[in-house]
């Protein structure tokens, strides 16, 4: 049951992995310490001149304490939009107030007014998704301009632009999660909807604003000169429009007066699982940066990465002598029971359908799911096509498509291809998705697609009697290997919010512990799958 | 030995009483006011007995109510404590009336020591040097002069109805004389309307020394002295046993003259001769004058008890029962060396002005003796001498004890009031006072430097926010986590009414980082708690909105509550609105009239009811804008108050 490392940490070979984790991660570090300055030194000034709180430390003083913060995107739109939108514009994330895990959405008007960017409106609805499917109540951190007018064709029309904000609000608010809205700066047109679809808002006295046409744009309408505090301010609001409840004195009194409205929401989080008391890993969590080589193609074995994560070490493997390219077993994470499915290779027929062996037993006993992803993908071939992978292949994806268990993805190393779907990449609605720095996601390996494309061209200069030297093959694959490793690296996936956020692998169980945490607010559903091919 | 003795006393000498009762197998009464029902000297008693108001005119002044609460518990004796009813004769009288028995003097010695020139003559009969001078009526400057000569320079002289200081002059040399006592009658013709002088023989470095007596009506023992220099304005502050400085010769001729004036007014119980002693020359034989006798218990008693091993409530009560003296002169010894320091409830800064609060937090190390009257939670109320406890050190020499004292000091630990403690461990590291460079003069030449306020660590400051957050219990895995940097949180505190620029940042569990002014501290959680900079944490209570912090001998911070601040009442505006369509029925509001919140100011009729219209705040009504009568829409505005300042 307890988990045997093989790791030699003085070994030359455990060093130099360290050393390479270290390198991916000065990278990231430096890249989301860049995005939590926000709008840069000078906005940052001038932000507080007014009066008012930094966003970051807003949503500090929201939370408890001693509360942890488990931000999502917080790299998101790195290097888009010429690096005009750190983070976003937004800082979402799930922290305690009151004690209640809350999901808190709070615009960044440092950054270009937090108006709302592509990304500013995925990031947001990515958040009041998480909010709906854990049932986490929201609260809504308010001051931004609405949508960047630059971008509007690719934040106002479409399903999933700016209006579904108001669309998920008003829904979850239909399923009793609590929407809690603090006015703290400009909410106007679109913005207007976020207080007001809130079911309590709270708004600063002479810093909140909220209208559907702010004062330019009246006077161009219809003439009216009007100031915008007469227009939408606190005291409008409070005292003759009744669009806000509550009129703050400054920042940190409208932080306490939302702290008050949660500890009245009368809510209480379902037991969900059996909980243990927690236990330590038997092997230090530092070490994972030493026995996961830093060379992606390099194979290792997963298992040291689950003694580095569960509870004593503690891993009760399932099927371990049967599609041994697939890991799975029953593990506790910080005293809650999840069922761990992770990749030891290629995946196999069998590997898949013990992979969807296991989903159904996790799912019969409403185990928590753990996805530890490091998947080049399905095993290619004409033995494996006619013995049918494909149909062994698509048994694990129902199952990991269908189970409403909750499912918890950390990419530990490439996610390539269809193995992407059998172990709940991004499209399978997993809970959260967290990325290592050194993993690398793809359709196929960036080798691989360049080869398919150099194979073509080859085959057409040939047919058309011409020669391609080995230097031109390479000089024409270079621009494809470039793309794919550009765009295959976790700041760029974490970038377009592929994920919810780039882990230090060294926190993995701290993260993997948070999230179980948080989608535990809902209860687990009975699962219905569809039907296997069997 | 009694069954059962009443204390007519409440406070530390109450408790400290009941105690050694309790060690004889003696049951104990206690009387208490309407204030002290819960106090700690009525906890420590077997009995306990109201005996009226919070004043104690209406309680512990009352003799009458006391006696008949022995009467009527079965006491047989009453102790008196000191102070209220401990040096009055007719009390005396009237429990002696009642068959029942004072532990203490009889009236008669109370009263000769009672009245301070009488008893001065009376000393002076028996043979105890009194302080020389002149009360006379003649006031002849010749004759005044000479009776200067007789006293021998330097003498002091001062306005019979003086005080203040005023009409006093210091005379050095004889030649000097006329002049000085020409402008002190014209400065006391002046300032009290009587030129009258006396004079009296000036001391110069001036220690009070004290000698405990014990008698048994006929003989008595003294209990060597007490030094009672360090004082503030005539308060004692610190004291101590033996007297630094004191000679075996010195110690003889002044327990020979306090025994001698014990004896001579048939002193019976425990007493103390005070002595005041020239300090300038070192301390001689010829050099100390009886000042006063106070004929009970005196409150520095403790450290007479630490030195001789003797219990000083003991020896009363078994004295009074009838047994005799307990030891011989020669069986009495002096083992080490003590000291008491007095804790107060007050505010040094502000002049030391007493002070009240519920204590919601009250320690001592145990290193030390502390007799205190209040426990943790005990109220100081404005009806009572606010002395917290007294803090009492024995060691086996000056050095030693006075470094305890210090330590004892420092870790004391008083939550819910403002206190002397700070004032009292810069006594104990006074430079002059640890060398026994003692005398009355002393706290008042160097107050400034005892009781300037050192600037606050900001170790402490960082500690206090951390309480302020509930941050100091064994942290949770996850308390702070975040993915990438953590963020500064702001946390509201106040020190002394001003506020503080304190920010945390949580750097994941156990580990984070307080700003104060600027200045960064570390805290870590380790195997012994928090530490600050590497320091272990101090100790502290909360209570409510306070954070004490016991450090510095304790800092006191204010939690501010965002939600505490005022609701924008502002806001309200100006304007007086109809809040739905109506006819105005009546005006009471005239422009220029000053209104208070909650004035009548108009009434509308609407929906079949009449609407109070309400001043929502103080103000000038500006101008009235409807008559009576009118008809008004919803919103209409009635009437103007002036912009608020």
């Amino acid at each position: 049951m307890k988990l045997n490392s093989s790791a030699i940490p003085s070994s030359e070979t455990f060093q130099a992995n360290r050393r390479g984790h270290l390198e991916a991660l000065e990278v990231i570090r430096e890249a989301a310490e860049a995005a939590r300055m926000g709008g840069g030194e000078k906005s940052r000034q001038r932000h507080e001149a007014r009066g008012k709180m930094l966003p970051r430390r807003r949503v500090r003083a929201l939370l408890d304490p001693d509360s942890p913060f488990l931000e999502i995107g917080a790299t998101a739109a790195h290097n888009m939009y010429d690096n005009a939108a750190p983070s976003a514009g937004v800082i979402a994330g799930i922290g305690r107030v009151h004690g209640l895990e809350c999901m808190i959405v709070c615009n960044d008007a440092t950054v270009k007014g937090g108006t709302y960017y592509p990304m500013t409106v995925k990031k947001h609805l990515r958040a009041q998704e998480i909010a709906e499917q854990n049932n986490l109540p929201c609260i809504y951190l308010v001051d931004s301009g609405g949508a960047n007018l630059p971008n509007q064709d690719e934040v106002f029309p479409d399903r999933d632009h700016f209006g579904r904000i108001f669309f998920n609000q008003a829904n979850m608010s239909a399923k009793g999660i609590p929407q809690i809205a603090v006015v703290m700066g400009s909410c106007t047109a679109g913005g207007a909807y976020v207080p007001a679809m809130s079911d309590v808002t709270i708004i600063v006295k002479e810093q909140g604003t909220i209208f559907l046409a702010g004062p330019p744009l009246v006077k161009a309408a219809t003439g009216e000169v009007v100031t915008a505090e007469d227009l939408g301010g606190g005291d409008v609001h409070t005292r003759l429009s009744g669009v806000a409840d509550y009129l703050a004195e400054d920042d940190a009194h409208a932080i306490a007066l939302a702290r008050r409205a949660v500890s009245h929401l009368n809510r209480a989080k379902p037991l969900g699982v059996q909980w243990q008391s927690s236990e330590e890993p038997l092997y230090d969590p530092e070490e994972i940066l030493g026995v996961v080589p830093a060379d992606l193609r390099t194979p290792y074995d997963i298992r040291e990465v689950i003694a580095r994560t569960v509870d004593g070490s503690r891993f009760d493997e399932f099927k371990p002598r049967f599609g041994e390219t697939l890991v799975t077993g029953f593990a506790h994470i910080k005293g809650c029971p999840v069922g761990i499915i992770a990749n030891n290779g290629v995946l196999f027929s069998e590997a898949a359908q013990k992979g969807a062996h296991f989903v159904e037993l996790c799912s019969q006993r409403k185990i928590p799911l753990i996805f530890l992803q490091n998947i080049t993908g399905f095993m290619v071939g004409r033995k494996y096509e006619n013995e049918g992978i494909a149909r062994h292949g698509a048994k694990m994806v129902t199952a990991v498509a269908t189970t409403k268990v909750p499912k918890i993805t950390m990419l530990v190393g490439g996610s390539f291809g269809a193995g992407n779907y059998g172990m709940a990449g991004r499209a399978y609605s997993p809970r959260f998705l967290w990325s290592w720095p050194n993993s690398r996601i793809s359709v196929m390996g960036g080798e691989q697609a360049a080869g398919v494309l150099a194979t073509v061209k080859r085959d057409g200069i040939e047919r058309a009697g011409g020669t391609w030297s080995s230097e031109e093959e390479a000089e024409f694959k270079r621009p494809t290997i470039e793309m794919f490793e550009e765009q295959s690296h976790p700041l760029y996936a974490a970038a377009r919010l592929w994920d919810d956020g780039i882990v230090d692998p060294r926190k993995t169980r701290d993260v993997l512990a948070l999230s179980l945490s948080a989608t535990l607010n809902a209860p687990i559903e009975d699962t219905k799958f569809g039907v296997f091919r069997m | 030995m009694f069954d059962k003795i009443l204390i007519a006393n409440r406070g530390e000498i109450a408790v400290r009483v009941a105690a050694t009762a309790r060690k004889l197998g003696v049951k104990v009464v206690a009387v208490y006011s309407d204030a002290d029902a819960q106090a700690a000297h009525v906890a420590a008693a077997d009995e306990a007995v109201h005996i009226g108001g919070s004043a104690p005119a209406q309680s512990y002044l009352r003799g009458d109510a006391i006696i008949e609460a022995a009467l009527a518990t079965g006491a047989q004796a009453i102790h008196p404590g000191y102070g209220f009813l401990s040096e009055n004769p007719g009390f005396v009288d009237a429990v002696e009336a009642a068959g029942l028995v004072f532990i203490g003097p009889s009236a008669s010695a109370i009263r000769k020591m009672g009245l301070k020139d009488a008893a001065k003559a009376l000393m002076e009969e028996a043979g105890v040097p009194v302080v020389p001078g002149y009360h006379g009526a003649n006031q002849d400057p010749e004759h005044l002069s000479g009776a200067a000569d007789a006293i021998g320079y330097p003498v002091l002289i001062k306005a019979v109805a003086g005080g203040g200081g005023k009409g006093m002059r210091l005379v050095e040399r004889p030649k000097d004389f006329a002049d000085a006592l020409a402008s002190a009658q014209g400065e006391a013709r002046t300032a009290f309307g009587n030129p009258d002088v006396l004079i009296e023989k000036y001391i110069q470095q001036p220690r009070h020394i004290e000698v405990q007596v014990f008698g048994d009506g006929t003989s008595a023992v003294h209990l060597f002295e007490r030094d009672c220099s360090l004082q503030r304005r005539h308060q004692k502050v610190i004291e101590e046993a033996p007297a630094p400085g004191m000679t075996r010769e010195m110690r003889a001729a002044m327990g020979h003259a306090a025994v001698r004036a014990a004896e001579a007014i048939g002193y019976k119980g425990a007493g103390t001769i005070e002595f005041i002693v020239d300090g300038s020359r070192g301390l001689r034989t010829d050099g100390f004058w009886f000042m006063e006798m106070n004929t009970r218990l005196q409150v520095e008693h403790p450290v007479t008890e630490a030195i001789t091993g003797v219990d000083l409530v003991e020896w009363q009560l078994r004295v009074a029962s009838g047994e005799g003296l307990p030891k011989m002169q020669d069986e009495l010894t002096i083992t080490g060396h003590a000291f008491e320091a007095r804790l107060y409830a007050e505010d040094v800064p502000k002049g030391f002005l007493p002070a009240t609060g519920t204590l919601s937090h009250l320690a001592f190390p145990a290193s030390c003796r502390a007799d205190s009257g209040v426990r943790s939670g005990d109220t100081i109320s404005p009806f009572y001498d606010p002395m917290i406890a007294k803090v009492i050190t024995h060691g086996a020499t000056r050095e030693v004890a006075l470094k305890q004292l210090g330590q004892a000091l420092a870790g004391t630990q008083v939550a819910g009031t403002v206190t002397n403690l700070a004032f009292l461990g810069a006594l104990c590291a006074h430079k002059g006072f640890a060398a026994g460079q003692v005398d009355t003069g002393l706290i008042g030449r160097d107050l400034g430097s005892l009781v300037t306020a050192p600037t606050v660590a900001p170790q402490i400051t960082a500690q206090a926010a951390m309480v302020a957050l509930n941050l100091m219990g064994k942290p949770d895995w996850d308390q702070g986590f975040t993915l990438w940097g953590a963020s500064w949180r702001e946390v509201l505190l106040e020190r002394d009414g001003e506020p503080l620029d304190v920010g945390v940042m949580l750097r994941g569990a156990g580990s984070a980082l307080i700003n104060v002014d600027g200045l960064v501290v570390e805290a870590l959680y380790g195997a012994s708690g928090w530490s600050f900079d590497g320091a272990k944490a101090a100790d502290w209570a909360r209570s409510g909105a306070v954070i004490t912090v016991f450090a510095d001998y304790g800092v006191a911070f204010h939690v501010v509550d965002p939600l505490d601040r005022a609701a924008s009442a502002g806001a309200a505006g100006n304007l007086i609105e109809a809040p739905m369509p109506g006819l105005v029925k009546a005006v009471f509001a005239t422009a220029g009239q000053q209104v208070a919140a909650g004035d009548r100011l108009a009434i509308l009729e609407a929906m079949k009811m009449e609407h109070s219209l309400l001043a929502a705040r103080d103000g000038v009504v500006a101008e009235v804008l409807v008559a009576a009568g009118s008809q008004v829409e919803a919103g209409a505005a009635l009437i103007r108050l002036e912009d608020e300042e």
